[in-house]
């Protein structure tokens, strides 16, 4: 039995960060917050790295629980349209010449465990449940010490209607 | 006597976060807050569309939540989020203010409970509304 030749390296690493910067280099909000992605295969990591803009309270100083949980859905929602798009990406199929089509939040609930310092913050996100027109997903995000999240969040999407197809 | 309005309004200013986004303080009475945010097009998050991204809606609607409970007379200028809950209505329309009204409805000696609405020029139909609990921390006598 033989099977094909792998793929060179190079080859399905330019693949594969394509199409990550294409699903986050053109959303604005993305980078507004400076928000970036390390990939390891499929895994993905958010990093949001420290910046004054992101303090709530300058007293403590804490980051806004704003910045916090919107670096959440950042995650959640590119999490969830990069294992949508993986497949076809992989297979060649993906048509990234347009803007990439983003789930939209239905709802959105955050943890707050305990103050974000300032600091870098690390998220990571876990799609739950994937059907053809509802998601959800879990983030969890960390600073120095992986096992002690400081905020969590569930939030389910409303995934975007397969190519060729208008939304409802 | 100063502006209740203008202190709390001066207070907001000095948040970073707040600053960056472009928030103020429009209104606060006891327990109340209104805080509006314009169109930013840095805020958005579906390029194809223009609509703002949910964190940066989210964000307004902490902040109000947040105003709401230090505005409360039994609190003191000092409070954090243990949780909320956002649901999204409607994509907020580009080009659009949006205002985030938020309401302390209870009080215990330690937890503020919120209500908070999220609409932009059409106030008919929110954009989003939202509930949480925030710290509340009595004044020590």
């Amino acid at each position: 039995m033989t099977r094909p030749r792998p793929e060179p390296v190079h080859v399905v690493k330019s693949r594969r960060e394509a199409a990550l910067q294409w699903l986050t280099g053109g959303v604005p909000f993305v980078q507004f917050l400076g928000i970036q992605f390390d990939r390891r295969g499929d895994e993905l990591t958010a990093i949001l790295p420290f910046d004054e803009k992101l303090i709530g309270n300058p007293l403590l100083p804490a980051l806004h629980g704003g910045a916090t949980a919107a670096f959440l859905e950042v995650t959640g929602i590119i999490e969830l349209a990069w294992t949508t798009l993986w497949a076809d990406m992989e297979a060649g199929r993906a048509n990234m010449d347009r803007f990439p089509p983003m789930p939209k939040t239905i709802d959105f609930t955050v943890d707050f465990l305990r103050s974000g310092l300032p600091r870098d913050a690390y998220a990571r996100a876990r799609v739950n449940r994937s059907g053809r027109r509802y998601a959800s997903v879990q983030v969890e995000a960390w600073q120095d010490n992986r096992a002690r999240p400081f905020a969590m969040a569930t939030a389910h999407f409303l995934m975007p209607p397969p190519p060729g197809q208008t939304a409802e | 006597m100063p502006d209740p309005l203008q202190l709390a309004r001066d207070f907001m200013q000095h948040l970073p976060y707040v600053r960056a986004l472009g928030m103020t303080l429009t209104q606060v009475a006891e327990g109340r807050a209104e805080v509006t945010m314009p169109y930013d097009p840095r805020l958005v998050g579906d390029p194809a569309s223009g609509v703002l991204h949910g964190g940066a809606i989210s964000a307004l609607m902490d902040s109000a939540s947040g105003a709401a409970v230090m505005s409360h007379p039994a609190a003191t200028m000092a409070t954090a989020t243990l949780d909320l809950r956002i649901d999204y209505m409607r994509p907020a329309t580009p080009g659009q203010r949006i205002i985030a009204r938020a309401e302390c409805y209870h009080v215990t000696r330690s937890i503020a409970f919120i209500r908070v609405t999220a609409t932009d020029e059409d106030e008919t139909r929110p954009v989003a509304t939202g509930t949480g609990a925030f710290t509340l921390e009595r004044p020590t006598s």
